[in-house]
């Protein structure tokens, strides 16, 4: 009984997860229930995301983890001087998953991934007060992953594969605060590009020194979304020699930062398990968004990003009250890489507060249904985004932001 | 406890709410305040200005651009407000019709010319199709009348369509008035406003100035029936008109702002052209200068033949004998014949100004100086070698000079006659606002402020400079949407100041200026 009162006031003080910039930490119930720890735990296929490494420590010859989630989130902006709202009306992402391990060996284990680290749809209400810097985005990246995981002793193994990603980014703004055409419909710009994609890797490594001790290892690399040749489709544009934008092509790069995880995980009293991990995501990468158009006579849209490394801090709690069931719970500290004066609308998040808890529930020996969810409290907070030019003077534009999200998620585990 | 515990993951989503909240949301009632007074219906009286009339027409995103309408946006993030309703016009053409024929001009747009060069230019990219004879059903919030002076607010019959051909009815009251013998301020007190603007008295010198000058000064005539549209008001009428609309107003019971009448002058109508926009080279300011000593010599000639004595026709003569420097000089311009002026001409002051419209083609080939043909260079010529003209050839001579006509123009009386009107009419509006307790909106300040140096904004200085500047459209009379941001930011600052309110007031940075298109004929 105390045990329970434990979790219970763990998973209620407990509060949030979910990532800065366009990274979307929902990479497995099991591990978002716990704060997406997973870095050092040994639990399910959802190691093929965490740490292939580990894949070769799971005791059944073939394991699947599949699930998804539904993530609403939206964000709300007011400037109290000039009594301006608006509010997000972003559709629901569906970010999703799937793990497979099967055990060729007792040393070596085979996997498969695909994953959605990374992704964005924000949507605002178009001409809104800051639509010059956004009216809608929607950036999607899936990483297709083969995997091996090779058991070097009882104490430490390696793991790791080549990454495949396609994305897509569509992404509408207006051209600038007022340009309109003669029925006063604001000048705006679609740019979308899709198929886009381009090779990364992952390798990790696990190392076990006790039995109720496991510590874990995992890195990400960069990956550059290089879109070429992508559409440019300009609306509303006056009929004027002075405002040249016809519809063209353009070039643009989008990163997709590196990802450092260590941490571990501690088993006690028999049914529960502790997890901490931390990232470190390499955002620093991110210092500005160009868009190269085709067309020479449309300058080029320069948006300057300067994000920095940013950490997060995950702590996982898992009980297992019985054979059918499995409580989680968690809470992660998400750092914003985005600087002061380069808060952009487009990716309107600050630090997070999150909060998480989940269960699966055993059907049977073989099959497993997890369920988990996050809660995201986002601090309210006054920003801006100061490098906006017009007539090469800056013009800031900024205002008090506070985000939420919420996001239930569900998912099967399957083992032979 | 255990059958439970699956349960608390429900029961967090229960507290939760998806929707992020603000601590303080500004969309909430209480945030800002109405203070001590209701802008729940609002109504406001004027002229262009308040209808939203720019780049020389009325057109659909210039209504939604009017201050009115900026304002009432802004009062309901304030409180619930009845929705604030314009007699919207069909298009962003802006040319009116009278039963098919068009009456008044489209809109005028930035159009870039085969060189390169900007230049306003009238709108042809679609047909006008605002009928006046369709009469709209109100009541309408924003009773703007574009042309309206003081005394037409309360003029009956100023909506009736009969009246349009012959200049006694208004075609945009016309489009909007209740019934044809209805006032302006008859169908806007008949709407039981609870807040009212009044921007009114501007056409009272406008007209007169943009006409050059070549309307009346009314002043001591107290009948403005008998007044011509391009005259100035007799601040008498003026203020009678004006009392007669705020104790109206104010008897409804509603509050309210007025607001001044700015200077005419400091418009780009006015401050575009320069008086010394006659830029010479060194040898043609000697060929003028040689012109106007040829003239002088050819006057006091005449005169003494004509038995003036000699010194005093050389005394008249000598104002004649102009000087011409290389570079900027100023224009001459014609003024009427009198015994001091016997030819009628004289070079501008400093202060005189010229009018947007004036021909400057015309300028640059002699007007508002000197044509100097060659049988003109001939005949100087001759005086030069100390030959003595013809008659006839000294009559070529003064001929040759081709001052400003009035209507181009703004001499120093005209200046004199419109400040002394604006004056007079501005102490009456404060005046009248001190002793009913309404809101005095100092725009006269503001604008002045924008002509002198400029009002800056988040991206940059908002001017009155032509195209450039921001602050004009295209017609160098009225505002741009940015323009009518700062009036409604200056009025809003008046009402919070007068009836402690805190309404919000707009970015103007947000709002556009002028209009690109070459759509034009």
């Amino acid at each position: 009984m105390k045990k329970l009162l434990f979790l219970a006031v763990f998973m209620l003080a407990t509060a949030v997860t979910y990532a800065g910039g366009y990274r979307v930490s929902l990479q497995g119930q099991r591990a978002l229930a716990m704060g997406h720890t997973g870095v050092a735990v040994v639990n399910s296929a959802e190691l093929g995301f965490f740490n292939p490494a580990g894949l070769v420590y799971l005791e059944n010859k073939i394991n699947i983890s599949v699930g998804g989630f539904g993530v609403f989130s939206d964000v709300v902006y007011q400037n109290e001087q000039t009594g301006d709202v608006a509010r997000t009306n972003s559709p629901v992402g569906t970010p999703l998953y799937l793990y497979a391990s099967y055990k060729v060996t007792d040393w070596l284990t085979a996997g498969l991934s695909v994953y959605t680290p990374y992704g964005s749809s924000v949507e605002w209400e178009d001409d809104w007060a800051g639509s010059h810097l956004v009216n809608n985005i929607d950036l999607a990246a899936i990483y297709i992953q083969p995997l091996l995981s090779f058991k070097l002793n009882q104490y430490f193994s390696v793991g790791g594969g080549p990454i495949y990603v396609t994305g897509s980014v569509n992404f509408n703004r207006n051209l600038n605060r007022t340009l309109s055409d003669i029925d006063g419909n604001r000048s705006e710009v679609t740019v979308d590009a899709s198929g886009v994609s381009n090779w990364g890797w992952s390798a990790s490594a696990m190392f076990s020194p006790a039995d109720n001790l496991r510590i874990g290892f995992n890195y990400r690399s960069e990956i550059i979304l290089e879109a070429k040749d992508g559409e440019a489709d300009f609306e509303n544009i006056p009929n004027s020699p002075a405002t040249p934008f016809a519809d063209t092509r353009f070039d643009a790069e989008l990163p997709l930062p590196a990802e450092l995880t260590v941490g571990l995980s501690y088993e006690f009293c028999d049914k529960w398990l502790f997890a901490f991990d931390y990232n470190m995501t390499f955002w620093s990468v991110y210092k500005s968004l160009d868009i190269d158009f085709a067309n020479p006579s449309i300058p080029d849209s320069k948006n300057l990003r300067m994000y920095e490394d940013s950490s997060v801090y995950r702590f996982g709690l898992q009980y297992e009250t019985n054979d059918m069931f499995t409580l989680r719970a968690g809470y992660y500290f998400d750092e914003s890489p985005v600087q002061e004066g380069f808060f952009a609308p487009e990716t309107p998040r600050n630090d997070s507060n999150n909060f998480t808890a989940g269960l699966s529930v055993n059907v049977n020996d073989h099959f497993a249904i997890d369920a988990s969810f996050l809660y995201s409290r986002f601090k309210e907070v006054n920003a801006s985004y100061d490098s906006y030019l017009e007539n090469g003077q800056a013009v800031p534009f900024g205002g008090t932001y506070k985000s939420s999200a919420f996001v239930p998620g569900i998912g099967i585990t399957y083992k032979l | 406890m255990k059958n439970y515990i699956k349960y608390l993951p429900f029961l967090a989503l229960g507290v939760i709410s998806c929707e992020p909240e603000l601590d303080k949301p500004v969309d909430e009632a209480g945030f800002y305040s109405n203070g001590e007074t209701d802008f729940s219906n609002y109504v406001a009286l004027g002229n262009s200005l308040t209808a939203g009339y720019a780049d020389g027409a009325l057109y659909l995103t210039g209504q939604e651009n009017s201050y009115p309408n900026i304002m009432a946006q802004q009062f309901a993030k304030v409180q619930e407000i009845q929705s604030f309703t314009q007699p919207l016009v069909n298009d962003n053409a802006g040319g009116l019709l009278l039963a098919g024929n068009q009456i008044t001009n489209n809109r005028r747009v930035l159009a870039f010319g085969t060189d390169g060069a900007p230049a306003p230019r009238i709108y042809t990219g679609m047909q006008p199709t605002t009928d006046i004879t369709n009469v709209l059903s109100g009541p309408f919030s924003n009773m703007g009348v574009p042309g309206a002076k003081s005394f037409h607010l309360i003029t009956p019959n100023y909506g009736d369509i009969s009246g349009v051909p012959v200049g006694s009815a208004n075609p945009y009251f016309v489009r909007f008035a209740s019934t044809p013998s209805s006032t302006v301020l008859a169908d806007a007190a008949a709407q039981n406003p609870t807040f009212f603007s009044v921007f009114i008295g501007n056409n009272d010198i406008l007209s007169f100035a943009t006409s050059g000058g070549v309307g009346v000064d009314q002043t001591g005539n107290l009948d403005p029936s008998t007044y011509g549209p391009n005259d100035i008001t007799d601040p008498q009428v003026f203020a009678s008109a004006y009392s007669t609309i705020v104790s109206t107003m104010v008897g409804t019971g509603a509050d309210g702002a007025l607001v001044n009448i700015p200077n005419v002058t400091s418009i780009p109508f006015f401050t575009t052209v320069p008086n010394n926009a006659l830029v010479l080279d060194a040898a043609t300011a000697a060929n003028l200068t040689g012109f106007f000593q040829a003239v002088a010599g050819i006057f006091a000639q005449g005169a003494i033949q004509q038995g003036l004595d000699a010194a005093t026709a050389q005394a008249v003569a000598a104002q004649y004998a102009l000087t011409f420097s290389a570079g900027p000089n100023r224009f001459l311009i014609d003024v009427p014949v009198s015994q001091t002026n016997p030819l009628g001409f004289r070079q501008m002051t400093e202060e005189e100004l010229l009018v947007l419209t004036i021909d400057q083609a015309a300028l640059a080939q002699g007007y508002g100086s000197v044509v100097l043909t060659p049988e003109v260079m001939q005949v100087l010529g001759l005086l030069q070698t100390g030959g003595q003209p013809t008659p006839e050839q000294a009559q070529l001579v003064l001929a040759a000079v081709s001052g400003v006509d009035d209507k181009d123009a703004l001499d120093k009386d005209e200046l004199t006659a419109i400040s002394t009107a604006q004056a007079s009419y501005n102490a009456t509006i404060k005046a009248l606002a001190q002793a009913n307790g309404l809101a005095f909106v100092d725009v006269k300040v503001t604008l002045d402020q924008v002509a002198n140096g400029g009002i800056p904004y988040d991206a940059g200085m908002l001017t009155s400079q032509f195209v450039t500047g921001g602050a004009f459209s295209l017609d160098g009379v009225h505002p741009t949407p940015r323009g009518y941001a700062l009036v409604a930011n200056t009025i809003i600052d008046a009402i919070n100041a007068t009836y402690n309110s805190t309404v919000p007031k707009v970015n103007i940075g947000a709002y556009g200026t002028v209009t690109l298109s070459n759509d034009v004929q």
